[in-house]
Formats: C-alpha cells, sequence, structure tokens
C-alpha cells in the first residue's frame, strides 16, 4: 500500500539558532528561539500553528513551547523515537497529518545543549528498569557504551566485507568540512584539515580517529510544514514533501542490532527509501542534492547504498570518484553536515535540504536542483524523505 | 565528592570566571636597554637589533627593541614575589581548588600576541583577567579543570602592545590517596564496571554469570535458540522457555577496539566483539589475552566467566591457539 501524502505538505518556514559549545541558555529558550524564528521566515504567526512534533529525546515538552512562543491550541502532537532515527519523522508525522487534515499548520522542532549539558559521548548507564536499559545491560558492563564504538562494529564488518578503506572514511569527512569551512554558520567555519591531520588524530574507537566523529553541539533547529495549498499564499517558496519513509527492520535494536545474518548494511534504511521512492515516483537518478546524516563517516557511505547511488558495498569508489564535492553527482551535506556544522541531530539537515529546493544554501551547486534527499540517523530505526520544489506539483 | 558537592564546588570556581586579578598594574621598570642585554644574553639571542645601537638604526626596528617574547618579563613582580607571593584573585582561586582536593597544577599552555615592537623607555601596564574554566575534564594526570586566564599590555598611552593567554590545569593528582569516603558510602574504592539493570525478562541470565554459566534461552515449544533474551519466541509466540548452556567455543563475527574516552572501571585500550557461538547464536563480550593490535574478524575464541572486577562476572573471551 502506497501512502497517500505525495504533494499535500510543504516545508515553508525554517531556522537554526546559532551553534555553539555553550549557549548561555535553556533547551527550552534555544527551541523557542528557533520556532519563533521558523515563523518568522514563512510569514506565519504563533497562532497559525495547531501541530507541533519532535523526539522522545527533546527535553522540551510541546505545551511548555507552545505557551513560551504563544502558539494556540493544538490537535496534533507527536514524538518519534530512537535520537537521530527521529530527524526526518518529523516530516513523516507533519506530512500524515497534513495530509488527512489532523493539523494544518505543524512545528518540527529539536533542541539541545549537546555540548554544555548531557554530551552523547559520555555514553549511556542506566538507572531505570526500562526495556531500554536491560537492552544497553547487554553492552555496558563489557565497556561498549558510546555511540561511536556501536557504529564501529558494523564498520569493522563493512570494511572486512568490501573495498572500503579509511580513503573513503576521509573523503566524507574532508568534503564536509570544505562545505563548513565556507558557511559561516558552521562551528568548523574557515578551519580546514588535510590528510596528515586527519591520520595524526587521536583514536576514538577502531576505526575511526576523531574526525570520523560528529560535533556535539549546543543549538536548536525548527521547521514549520502546512499544506501545499496554504504555502502558495507564504513568504517564501515552499518545499514539497514528494514522499517520505520510517523504518524498522526486522530483529532491530537500538544501536546494536547485531544479531541479524549480516550487519554490514543498513535495512531499515532500505525500507525507508523504497517507501520514499514508491510515494513519489521519483528514481535515484531524480535527485540532484542531498542531506545524508552523518554522526559517524561511514553511515554516509551505507545510506548512499540504501538510496540507490550505487550498489550495496560499491559507496566507497562511488565517493571516490568525488561524487558528494560541489560538481559531483550528488553534493551531499552542503551545510557541512554534523560532522563539521553542527550537530542538531538531524534537524539542521532538514533546514539545509529546504535551503537546497529554495537555492538558497550557502554552497549552492552550481546546477538545477529540483530534488533533494533528506534522511535520519541510522543503526536505529530510520527514515528519509524526498523534498522537491513547488514547480513538481 | 557526590554530584551536590560538586556542583557547588563548579558555583564556587565559576563565580570566579570573568574577574580581574587586580586593578591595572604597571610595570616595575620601563623597558630598558640593561634589562634587555641580560635576557637576550641569558637566551642566547645574539640578534645585534638587542643590543647594538648603530647596527640596529640601520634595520626596519631603526632602534634598539626588547625581544617581543620578553614582554612578560616587564610585569613580573620581581624576587621577593618567590618568598611571599601576591595574594590576588587568581591565588584565592586556588586555593579553592586546592581545598578541594585539587592540589596539582600544570601550566599546559600559552599563547601571546604581538602588537607592535616595546622600545627602551615604553612603559608597560597589565591587566589579568580570568577567562574562563573548563568543565570538569579526566586527564592523564587526573581529574581537573583548566583555568585560562588572559593578560593585556599596554603601553603608556594606552595602546595595546601584547595579549597573552596562560592556560593551567588544577587537578587531583592521580596517585593521590582516594578522598575520605563518608560513613554510608559502601560503593568500592575502585570504580567497578557499569552493571546491567536486572529484571523479570534478563535477571535470570545474569545470575547464572555470577555463578559463572553462560545459558542461552530455548524455547519450550519450538527449541529455538534465542539471545538477547525476550519474553516470548518469535518463531511460535510460545512463552514457555528453558535454557542450555553454552560451550562459550566461538568466532569473532565483528569487533571494535575502544580507546577514547576513558570510563572508569574499564582498562583501555578494550577490545569489544560480537562473537558467534558454536549454538547459533550471537553475543557481545569482551576479548582479552591477546594484543588488541591481534585482533581479527573470523578469529576463534574461547569463553570463560571471570570475576573483572570487585562486582561484576563477566564472559571473557580468549583467542584460540592456532585458531585463525
Amino acid at each position: 500500500m502506497t501512502a497517500n501524502v505525495k504533494d499535500k505538505a510543504a516545508i515553508v518556514g525554517i531556522a537554526n539558532t546559532e551553534f555553539s559549545k555553550n549557549s548561555g541558555r535553556s533547551e527550552l529558550q534555544l527551541a523557542a528561539e528557533a520556532v519563533a524564528g521558523a515563523l518568522e521566515d514563512a510569514g506565519l504567526k504563533p497562532s497559525d500553528v495547531d501541530g507541533m512534533t519532535t523526539f522522545t529525546m527533546d527535553n522540551t515538552d510541546e505545551i511548555e513551547l507552545a505557551r513560551a512562543v504563544g502558539i494556540g491550541d493544538l490537535s496534533f502532537y507527536s514524538r518519534v523515537p530512537h535520537g537521530g532515527g527521529a530527524a526526518t519523522g518529523l516530516i513523516h508525522q507533519a506530512a500524515m497529518a497534513v495530509a488527512s487534515g489532523m493539523a494544518e499548520t505543524i512545528v518540527c522542532y529539536r533542541s539541545l545543549n549537546g555540548r554544555s549539558g548531557h554530551r552523547y559521548s559520555s555514553g549511556v548507564s542506566g538507572n531505570l528498569l526500562t526495556a531500554d536499559a536491560i537492552h544497553w545491560g547487554w553492552y555496558m558492563p563489557y565497556g561498549l557504551v558510546t555511540p561511536a564504538s556501536w557504529v564501529a562494529m558494523y564498520t569493522q564488518r563493512y570494511m572486512h566485507l568490501t573495498n572500503c578503506t579509511h580513503d573513503s572514511l576521509f573523503e566524507v569527512a574532508h568534503t564536509m568540512r570544505e562545505y563548513a569551512a565556507t558557511n559561516p554558520a558552521a562551528l568548523f567555519y574557515d578551519q580546514r584539515f588535510d590528510r596528515a591531520e586527519y591520520d595524526a588524530q587521536k583514536k576514538i574507537v577502531d576505526p575511526f580517529r576523531l574526525y570520523d566523529c560528529c560535533l556535539e553541539s549546543d543549538g536548536a533547529s525548527a521547521v514549520i510544514i502546512t499544506t501545499t495549498e496554504r504555502a502558495k499564499d507564504l513568504r517564501q517558496p515552499g518545499v514539497v514533501v514528494k514522499g517520505v519513509g520510517q523504518a524498522a527492520a526486522a530483529n532491530m535494536e537500538s544501536m546494536t542490532s547485531f544479531y541479524r545474518d549480516e550487519i554490514a548494511a543498513i535495512p531499515s534504511m532500505d525500507i525507508a527509501a523504497s517507501k520514499a521512492y514508491e510515494q513519489s515516483g521519483l528514481t535515484p537518478d531524480d535527485i540532484d542534492a542531498a542531506v545524508i546524516y552523518d554522526a559517524f563517516t561511514p553511515i554516509v557511505l551505507w545510506q548512499l547504498e540504501s538510496w540507490g547511488f550505487c550498489k550495496h558495498g560499491e559507496a566507497h569508489d562511488f565517493v571516490m570518484d568525488g561524487a558528494l564535492r560541489p560538481g559531483g553527482r550528488l553534493p551531499t551535506n552542503t551545510h557541512g553536515g554534523q560532522l563539521s556544522e553542527a550537530y542538531i541531530h538531524g534537524v539542521n539537515g532538514i533546514v539545509e535540504a529546504a535551503r537546497l529546493v529554495r537555492k538558497t544554501s550557502v554552497n549552492q551547486p552550481d546546477k538545477e536542483v529540483n530534488h533533494v534527499l533528506v534522511t535520519s540517523g541510522v543503526g536505529v530505526p530510520t527514515g528519509g524523505a524526498l523534498l522537491g520544489s513547488m514547480d513538481t506539483l | 565528592m557526590n554530584p551536590e558537592e560538586t556542583k557547588e564546588f563548579e558555583q564556587k570556581i565559576h563565580a570566579f570566571v570573568g574577574r580581574e586579578n587586580g586593578p591595572p598594574k604597571k610595570g616595575k621598570d620601563a623597558v630598558n636597554e640593561p634589562m634587555i642585554r641580560q635576557w637576550a644574553e641569558v637566551m642566547g639571542d645574539e640578534s645585534p637589533v638587542y643590543t647594538d645601537k648603530e647596527t640596529a638604526k640601520n634595520t626596519t626596528k631603526g632602534g634598539i627593541i626588547a625581544p617581543p617574547s620578553m614582554l612578560q618579563a616587564w610585569s613580573m613582580e620581581g624576587y621577593p614575589m618567590a618568598g611571599s607571593p601576591a595574594v590576588d584573585v587568581q591565588r584565592s582561586l586556588h586555593n579553592v581548588f586546592d581545598e578541594n582536593g585539587f592540589t596539582g597544577v600544570l601550566g599546559t599552555n600559552t599563547s601571546t600576541e604581538f602588537f607592535r615592537d616595546l622600545k627602551p623607555g615604553d612603559e608597560v601596564t597589565y591587566h589579568t583577567v580570568i577567562e574562563s574554566i573548563s568543565e570538569q575534564k579526566s586527564t592523564a594526570r587526573g581529574i581537573g579543570y583548566f583555568i585560562e586566564t588572559v593578560t593585556q599590555f599596554t603601553d603608556q598611552n594606552g595602546e595595546r602592545v601584547g595579549k597573552q593567554v596562560f592556560r593551567v590545569l588544577k587537578f587531583i593528582p592521580a596517585d593521590a590517596p582516594a578522598e575520605a569516603s563518608s560513613v554510608a558510602d559502601d560503593s568500592p574504592a575502585v570504580p567497578t564496571r557499569i552493571a546491567a539493570p536486572r529484571g523479570h525478562d534478563n535477571g535470570w541470565w545474569w545470575e547464572a554469570a555470577d555463578k559463572g554459566k553462560v545459558l542461552i534461552q530455548r524455547c519450550k515449544s519450538c527449541q529455538t535458540l534465542r539471545h538477547p533474551p525476550r519474553p516470548m519466541c518469535g518463531e511460535c509466540q510460545s512463552v514457555e522457555w528453558d535454557s542450555i548452556e553454552s560451550t562459550l567455543d566461538g568466532e569473532i563475527f565483528s569487533f571494535t577496539v575502544l580507546h577514547y574516552p576513558k570510563v572508569p572501571g574499564y582498562d583501555y585500550p578494550l577490545c569489544c566483539a560480537v562473537i558467534s557461538l558454536a549454538e547459533g547464536t550471537r553475543i557481545v563480550a569482551n576479548v582479552v589475552g591477546i594484543d588488541t593490535e591481534e585482533v581479527k574478524i573470523g578469529m576463534k575464541v574461547k569463553g570463560k566467566v571471570e570475576q573483572v572486577d570487585e562486582k561484576t562476572m563477566l564472559p571473557q573471551f580468549y583467542p584460540v591457539a592456532g585458531g585463525q
């Protein structure tokens, strides 16, 4: 069954706060600033909003945020679980709500003091007896506690089975950094590195050195989604949701799906991709640019495979051809990604994907951009969305 | 320190951030040729621009200048300071650290910017501000905080001549005796591994591990083995189950070696692996008894349940001799 959301919903407002290592204010305030900024961008009033969606991991309550921003009655609110896997899940929720008429104008937000507050690199530790805590209990006693270590387990297997080497991991890290170097909003603005510097960084977990790992940052991002009908009358050109998939493949654990027959792949993203392509009628050839979730370098490779830009196991060759670079087949993470712009759990990526469609990225590719892919974090239940310009309606 | 004490301590030290060490102060001596000459001699810097008037006059400097890196010397308190150090704001801050066990001090790095050359007769005024204090860091020296001070140097006309950033680490020396534990604190002196929470669906597995056994859950209805344990069989939906004991013969399916961050209670580099057991299920555990550089996918391993610290029994896997 194909979901009936195509061309029903559009992103009409986007905003990020500044990104920093210490925001100096609450996550609620960051969220409120991002939401107010996105409403301003759209030319909408807080009272126009009737729905909200965010991550289960977000510490900011919808009702607190609504009250802070001056949003009135809500008829839709939802949360998506599993960390960065929720990023395009927000589009998924909002597009369904809009398509079904449950709500007309939805705020998607994510706010975190990911550096000055709780840092993910400090690892998990459980006190509450939840299914999730029991799950982590199979890994914590052995010391397998950080996101980097979980992703490394898939990566070592992937590198064992394919021709992937540090050359392609470097290519991903370096491409993101070069984009960030020309993006004044990026935490790594104007800070470049070369291969020698990449190789000289400290080891985090094998095979990752520091530059294979994303930032930890403070900041917030928000996007406003409403009907394509209404989008036509708003301040900014609408960014249409052509298709959006969300999936948890069989035998799934959050970050530690080590019990599938093979683990050098991300089947959840394969499913999400086929759903999004099916809904939109688009194929990989139609996609002009991408924002691919990049908490760690190799996950970009796997997602290129899931979305059909190359065959499974062949992403190394694809990126070594310069595909992700400005003049390449698929300019990717033109904001610098989470490796080099900021880590706002993928929602700054949705903001950038919308900019690419609006043709307002600071690193806008020198070609016609009609369709853009944006994805969520992987290793968890995940998803992705295909966005297009209003001309594609 | 417990979390409340740490919070209180951090509030105390952070109150120092932004404070001036003291009001702007003029150096004891104006920039002068004798001190320049002595400094250049001690440093072994023979550049004539510091000592030879005639030669210096014909350079782009137009006369004798002070070596730029001598900047801080113009602000130094002089010899009496060694006997009775000034009680300034920075000293008070260090005292707060000392009182809380952060007795170690290490100058970690300094960086200086120079805006113009100093010439004999210039008068240098310096002004130091406590710029920042880092979050708590775990360093090779011990747990501590980096304190950064910024000193601005100006001349007799109030023009900036230089800026120095100085960073020190105040830390609890790693070899210092652990702080006296409070009466009700029964936590072990040496940190232990993070324990798995035990509930209805998994407690039995960990209790068996405590007794030296690794069990694999088995569906009573269709005999399918499953790990990690869960209450229902995914094949036949039976909630009836028992278990078998694993022989712990295995093969490395994938692995990683952890280097950073170093969590207390674990030894690094630390190898964690997904191991395919002979029974057909997989388990995550440590691989030990081998240089972590030598671990390979496909390597045969044999496990045994061992006491890894004061409180923890865990399966640990060793390479099987010749078992590649």
